[in-house]
């Protein structure tokens, strides 16, 4: 039997605010809606900014893609601080048990040799690759348009962070801080790393945000999340490397979310108009060449023979989750 | 290869330095100029981005589980404060305009800030003040979003909250006081936005808006803001010592930062100051249970806190901004000289005014011995009398503003407070007004920026506030009344709080909450 306590009832005079009404009708609005819509200032603005003066502070043209309405963009995973917090918490916590299981039983010191200098070599100096997606992200956040892009690209600047300390971690746990060094020697000056360093230092001279979200979320992460976490990680499982799965754990579950975001931000501003989508889909083009350069000798150095196998699996499922968008890659 | 784990356990310093600076390179595909285009423009000076002392140390993890913490506790709260009717246990349903101001005026800034703190985040060079303002940045859009859940349930019961609170800044009158504020920070460059707002507005200025407002709320019986107040106030610490330490990296790199750091100090104090006039009317007249006068919270956040403040900062050679004296003088006035004119214009306003009683013009006189019953007592009388006749005084114009602050042309001269200030100044063959010595300094000084400012009572009547299609020359039209339509503000929005439907629904809603009718 079910009681419902009394409470003096109260009629509310209005269920949210005009605006949320306006777009989703008369009806209580959820937190997502009350805290992303309509909230950056949009028409009115008193000086133009010292760094960009033929433009106001939020301005539509920073970026070639148009929206009629840029909420339009909204994240499907209905991330405002609250429930992003909330969300990372309880998979840090769930990270946080692999590494403690690690660190307490010495699993590190049985990954076999050969797993444990692949990841040495390929996810230490992913750190800076993540931190090159914080600094994309950031931007975004900062010149982007519309509340909904804006905030979900700040959170996504701070996941970046937070993979990036994650990569940190594995090289502490595996060889100490010496590991770190020697994975930037690499970053910086081992011939394995510069076609991608090259890439992501390109990404942070772009001043057009949607080509920096398409760039990076879309095609960098498209392709490398699949190549690091998926199948490199299945051989590092396959072959007594267990201990590095575990702590890739929260980078596996991530990218899976966060795909479902970005492909809603494409897939709706793709639909919008012929020139957007043809747009998305030249910066695909463009940006799918270079990474996969880029990728390429990563792979051969991790998973020698199989890999020119694996980066065409890889460019096959991203390029139907493009077309999948809309896009003509 | 020797591959043994090193066992030696980490420092938290060294452990933070391998999770964040480690992370970051010099650039050399593309040169750090195209990477960080705004480092150099304003004049600042950095050899060594490595001597910067990060303030928070936090690592990702742990920013997502303590937060994580503090929003399950909040969130709690509000749903309990919501279920309870909590809105009736406030003192007084007048106490909601000071919530309307917090809501339409302080909310959208914290918005800013999380875009500005994103742009100087992604600015700067160095990898410690980049995360710094990221954190900050992330925490801002917090604090928007934490306020408008607070305070949507008094949306759901109460007038003047319905319009949301970005239209409302960008259009009502008296909030481009703070609009123009984060504007014009926002359009400076990564150092200026730091020190006006990391430094003076999140440092110098934060207890003047947050513990009066905070405190406002316990003492009136409003849980909602109390909560998100206390539940921000750990994010609050941590933003306070970005502002320190942003202002002393700057002093510590290179001595000609000085004057550029001095004269953005001089700035922002006195653009802070006058946008914290709206909080001396909450303080000594909005709310129905006053925690302090904004006298003596000025003497005690200011004066003492400021001062010790910059005692310290003596050492790198700042001095107290010149304004500080003007401010000596306008603590007695400050809050009588504009509640007045928000009284006489409160039918072109989002929230409700009113006169003060007698208690509380008692409570005025004891807090203000020195003027209030000889400069503003009367003049409260004579407003009362006229209401007792029905007749409540309302302006019929709207007030010329000040060029800078924005704040209409109502403070008096240092000298004699009869005597409304006016100052002018000309550039490129036009006058323009500012309200006070501190304010013409600041148009003088960047003419080229204030000009450009959107002045919505002069936006008014040129025509541009009106809703689209409005026709200026149909019959009967009122501009003020189209104004109001275009703001979303309706007839029950605004005007006096006595008869207003706020204070009939509280009073309906309260009988019925406490007795048995």
């Amino acid at each position: 039997m079910q009681i419902d306590l009394r409470t003096v009832a109260i009629k509310p005079l209005r269920n949210t605010f005009d605006h949320l009404v306006e777009r989703f009708g008369d009806k209580p609005a959820s937190r997502y809606q009350e805290g992303s819509y309509n909230i950056q200032q949009e028409h009115i603005f008193h000086y133009r900014p010292s760094w960009d003066a033929d433009r106001v502070l939020f301005d539509k043209k920073r970026t070639k893609i148009q929206m009629k309405d840029w909420y339009a963009l909204k994240d499907p995973r209905q991330f405002y601080y609250g429930a992003y917090t909330i969300t990372r918490a309880r998979q840090q916590e769930a990270a946080e048990s692999s590494f403690d299981m690690i660190e307490e039983r010495g699993l590190a010191e049985l990954i076999p040799n050969e797993q444990k200098q692949i990841a040495l070599d390929i996810l230490l100096p992913l750190r800076h690759v993540e931190w090159g997606g914080n600094m994309g992200n950031a931007y975004i956040s900062a010149y982007g348009y519309g509340t909904v892009m804006t905030q979900a690209c700040l959170y996504h600047a701070m996941d970046h962070l937070g993979v990036a300390q994650y990569l940190t971690r594995i090289g502490l746990v595996l060889d100490g801080p010496d590991a770190l060094d020697k994975a930037k020697d690499d970053w910086m000056s081992g011939a394995l790393w510069q076609p991608m360093r090259r890439h992501v230092e390109n990404l942070l001279v772009l001043d057009d945000w949607f080509e920096i979200f398409v760039a990076q979320n879309l095609v960098l992460e498209g392709l490398s999340y699949p190549l690091f976490y998926d199948h490199l990680d299945s051989e590092f499982s396959a072959n007594g490397g267990t201990a590095i799965s575990m702590m890739t754990r929260f980078m596996g579950e991530w990218a899976g979310e966060t795909a479902k975001w970005i492909d809603a931000q494409i897939k709706v501003a793709a639909a919008e108009s012929p020139e957007n989508k043809a747009l998305l889909s030249d910066w695909v083009k463009q940006y799918r060449a270079v990474t996969l350069d880029a990728l390429t000798p990563l792979a051969k150095c991790a998973l020698g023979d199989k890999a020119a196998g694996v980066l065409e699996d890889v460019l096959t499922e991203f390029n139907a989750r493009c077309a999948k968008l809309g896009l003509a890659v | 290869m020797d591959m043994q784990a090193t066992k030696k356990k980490l420092g938290l310093k060294e452990k933070y330095a391998h999770m964040t600076r480690g992370l970051d390179w010099e650039t050399t595909y593309q040169p750090k100029e195209k990477v960080f285009p705004q480092a150099t423009f304003e004049g600042i000076k950095v050899h060594d981005w490595d001597k910067w002392e990060d303030p928070f140390r936090l690592t990702m993890d742990a920013y997502w589980k303590y937060q994580a913490e503090k929003e399950r506790k909040l969130y709690a709260v509000l749903d309990a404060f919501a279920q309870n009717n909590g809105h009736l246990g406030i003192t007084d349903a007048r106490y909601l305009s000071a919530v309307k101001l917090f809501l339409t005026g302080i909310s959208p800034l914290e918005y800013m800030a999380h875009r500005g703190f994103a742009a100087a985040g992604r600015n700067f060079p160095g990898v410690g003040p980049r995360v710094a303002c990221l954190m900050q940045s992330i925490d801002e859009v917090r604090h928007a979003q934490t306020q408008i859940h607070a305070l949507s349930n008094y949306n759901k019961f109460y007038e003047g909250f319905h319009a949301g609170a970005s239209h409302q800044i960008e259009r009502l009158w008296y909030l481009s006081v703070p609009k123009s504020f984060f504007d014009d920070a926002f359009s400076a460059g990564p150092f200026e936005w730091m020190i006006a707002i990391g430094f003076s507005f999140e440092y110098v200025l934060t207890n003047l808006l947050f513990v009066p407002f905070m405190s406002g709320a316990a003492y009136n019986g409003d849980m909602a803001t109390v909560t998100f107040g206390f539940s921000a106030q750990s994010d609050e610490a941590r933003h306070m010592t970005l502002g320190l330490e942003c202002i002393k990296f700057m002093l510590e790199q290179d001595p000609d930062n000085l004057p550029i750091v001095q004269k953005w100090i001089d700035k922002w104090a006195w653009r802070g100051i006058r946008v914290l006039s709206l909080v001396s009317t909450m303080m000594d007249y909005m709310l129905p249970k006053r925690v302090m006068s904004w006298k003596e919270a000025w003497e005690i956040y200011f004066e003492q806190n400021g001062g010790a403040l910059f005692n310290d900062l003596a050492k790198y050679g700042i001095k107290v901004p010149d304004c500080i004296a003007q401010c000596t003088v306008d603590k007695e006035h400050q809050s009588h000289q504009l509640w007045l004119t928000l009284c006489t214009h409160s039918h072109a306003m989002g929230l409700h005014t009113w006169l003060p009683d007698a208690e509380e013009m008692d409570w005025l006189s004891a807090k203000y011995p020195n003027t209030f019953d000889k400069y503003y007592r009367p003049r409260f009388d004579e407003l009362r009398e006229r209401a007792d006749k029905g007749e409540r005084f309302f302006a019929n114009t709207l007030p010329m503003l000040c060029q800078v602050c924005q704040i209409p042309m109502l403070f008096t001269e240092p000298d004699d407070p009869t005597k409304i200030c006016y100052r002018e100044s000309e550039f490129q063959g036009e006058k323009y007004h500012t309200c006070s010595d501190g304010c013409k300094h600041i148009f003088d000084d960047e003419p080229e920026k204030y000009i450009q400012a959107w002045l919505p009572v002069y936006q008014l009547y040129q025509g541009n506030c009106w809703p689209e299609g409005t026709d200026p020359t149909a019959e009967g039209f009122n501009p003020v009344a189209k104004y109001l339509e275009w703001c979303h503000i309706d007839a029950k929005d605004t005007g006096d709080y006595e008869g207003s439907s706020d204070q009939e629904n509280f009073a309906a809603w309260r009988g019925v909450a406490t007795q048995n009718v």
